[in-house]
């Protein structure tokens, strides 16, 4: 498979570049649209090719749980799963951001709310960007806009993790998850044979015990522990942001979409170019850290912004934010599992923030 | 000025016949006087000292009274969610498949908030050792009732006694485990008592050993006490536990290994 494309779903090749990411540990809860990537595991059978640990548990509330303590063991552990799974995986994944542990955790998102539809939807972006369980912290969040995508981001997810002891979520949806490009991986990497020095791999002699928590009862020690976090983050707003610019230099509208709105959205700028609107388009990578400076440094260029997102429109909020009223900015969205054809998201254009 | 004198000095070298072991920390516990927590932790600690496996074993504390397990048992441990320790436990004791791996729970943890990850660690038959304290109620949280509180005993939430036709029966989780083709060894066991504990000791020390045989989950349950939960004195507690607990939670071995 290597230096050679192939074709495959979103959903495998998350699989597949975990295996070879050098992950110790899939632990998950089938759930539609993500099911392929534990099935691919356990087709795979990675136990026999780099000794990973693939296990289904009985619950995603389980298996969030397992992430926590084979993390805080020092291993590389991950987890997929789609949206209710991850509403209920919300409470672990608070812990885990306490306890500052690097997991990695991927979202082939559906539209809901509540049991919702298998269809694909982004209306999980405050849910990953916001914090999503209890408590003030923030996930690093990819938005993989295609399957090279997902199996690159995995890599980069765990780089991150481990870089800011930190959860990372890889935010994609029903769409790239099912559907089948061409993917090229990168070669099998070594599993880790040297554990971070906070985990609890067991005390020895030369060191005191390590201990794996997010509890602190005084309330000066938790704040300081907080303004810790805080920093944390501050520091991954300053060096982590990523995003991609197609046809900005000379646009005058520009969209702004992540993921597969993004993709839609590159056929949009062409038709929009086509009938001599003069757009471009903004894909934010990162959803947090969010590119909140290029997209003001783009509120003195264009004349209007128009957020596309599967939603009733979550990104928007922060685009609004980090142009503070500089500039119109719209949004337009599909919701319940619809996907927007490009040439509609042209006319939302045109109403929204050309004629409007 | 009053002049004090410490245990250490009374006792002579020659006459010393008992320390605390080394994987106990001298941290003071916080612990209500009485309580059986203290004794657990001190029988763990000891048979990991006596086993020669404190650079090898792993904690996981539960919510609770014992949340602050970690600062009493001097070994790596992690502090789970309420009732998820069996989650992090399976997922170390695979990644870590040399290692000892145990859990400590609560009632609550265990029995109620955490019952599908005790059923299904235990029928996957991790191999961990998971100590199930149960004394009848919540303590932390201020005696509310457990799903191991007696038929018409009174706590904050059942004021009038546990009433079978609205909070069902006294759950029976280690029978439950019993039945479950993944537990290698399950036994109930005690601490109000000398002979209890010598006992109890035994059977903590057969189940961190079962781990070396790779053959399935060992399981303990401690009944003990919660004397301030039950607005007892402790001496009180102790007479309560064995009159009225024990019928309904009877001692000894419910699973062994069968010998060859």
């Amino acid at each position: 498979m290597e230096d050679e494309f192939v074709l495959m779903k979103g959903n495998e090749a998350i699989a597949e570049a975990a295996i070879r990411a050098g992950v110790d540990g899939y632990f998950g809860y089938p759930i539609t649209p993500q099911s392929e990537v534990m099935e691919y595991l356990t087709t795979a059978k990675p136990w026999e090719r780099t000794g990973m640990v693939v296990l289904q548990a009985e619950s995603e509330v389980a298996a969030i749980n397992m992430l926590y303590g084979g993390a805080g063991s020092g291993k590389k552990v991950m987890t997929s799963s789609s949206s209710p799974g991850i509403s209920l995986m919300q409470e672990g994944i608070s812990y885990i951001a306490g306890a500052e542990l690097p997991t990695v955790i991927v979202n082939v998102v559906r539209g809901g709310p509540g049991l919702g539809t298998i269809q694909p939807s982004q209306s999980d972006y405050f849910q990953a960007t916001k914090g999503g369980g209890h408590g003030d912290y923030h996930l690093i969040v990819l938005a993989p806009a295609s399957v090279q995508e997902m199996a690159d981001f995995m890599e980069l997810a765990f780089d991150l993790a481990f870089k800011y002891r930190n959860p990372t979520m890889i935010l994609s949806d029903g769409a790239i998850g099912q559907m089948m490009e061409k993917v090229k991986f990168k070669p099998q990497k070594k599993r880790m044979t040297e554990f971070p020095d906070w985990a609890t791999t067991g005390k020895t002699q030369d060191r005191e015990r390590n201990i794996i928590t997010s509890l602190d009862l005084d309330p000066y020690r938790q704040e300081k522990f907080n303004e810790k976090l805080q920093k944390k983050y501050e520091d991954i707003r300053q060096k982590e942001v990523r995003y991609e610019e197609i046809s900005c230099d000379d646009a005058e509208y520009l969209f702004i979409a992540y993921g597969t709105s993004a993709r839609i959205c590159q056929k949009s700028v062409q038709l929009a170019r086509a009938e001599g609107i003069k757009a471009g388009l903004l894909r934010p990578v990162t959803l947090f850290p969010f590119p909140e400076k290029t997209i003001l440094s783009y509120a003195d260029k264009v004349k209007g912004m128009l957020s596309v997102e599967m939603s009733a429109g979550q990104m928007v909020e922060d685009i609004r934010l980090s142009v503070n009223g500089k500039v119109p900015v719209a949004h337009y969205g599909r919701m319940g599992g619809v996907i927007p054809n490009p040439q509609e998201v042209v006319e939302a254009l045109k109403q929204k923030i050309i004629g409007g | 000025m009053a002049e004090y004198t410490t245990v250490n000095e009374i006792i002579s070298k020659e006459n010393l016949v008992y320390t605390k072991t080394k994987v106990l920390t001298d941290n003071v516990m916080h612990y209500c006087p009485g309580c059986g927590h203290s004794t657990a932790h001190r029988l763990i600690a000891e048979v990991i000292e006596e086993m020669d496996i404190q650079s090898k074993t792993i904690g996981i504390a539960p919510v609770g009274c014992s949340v602050f397990m970690y600062n009493y048992i001097d070994v790596d441990t992690q502090e789970a969610s309420h009732g998820r320790a069996p989650a992090l436990a399976t997922a170390i004791k695979r990644l870590w498949p040399d290692r000892f791996v145990f859990t400590y729970q609560g009632d609550g943890d265990l029995a109620a908030i955490g019952t599908a990850e005790t059923i299904h660690a235990c029928n996957r038959g991790e191999n961990i050792t998971m100590i199930f304290i149960n004394n009848g109620i919540y303590g932390m949280t201020g005696g509310q009732m457990a799903p191991t509180t007696l038929l018409g005993m009174k706590t904050s939430t059942t004021p009038y006694g546990r009433d079978q036709a609205l909070m069902g029966n006294p759950i029976q989780i280690t029978d439950l485990i019993a039945s479950l083709p993944g537990t290698y060894y399950v036994s109930r066991q005690a601490v109000h008592t000398p002979s209890y504990v010598r006992k109890a000791k035994k059977a903590i020390r057969k189940a961190f050993e079962y781990q070396q045989l790779n053959k399935g989950t060992s399981f303990v349950e401690i009944v003990s006490n919660c004397n301030s939960g039950w607005k007892m004195t402790p001496v009180q507690a102790n007479r309560w536990l064995d009159d009225n607990m024990l019928p309904v939670y009877p001692l000894g071995d419910i699973k062994i290994p069968e010998e060859k």
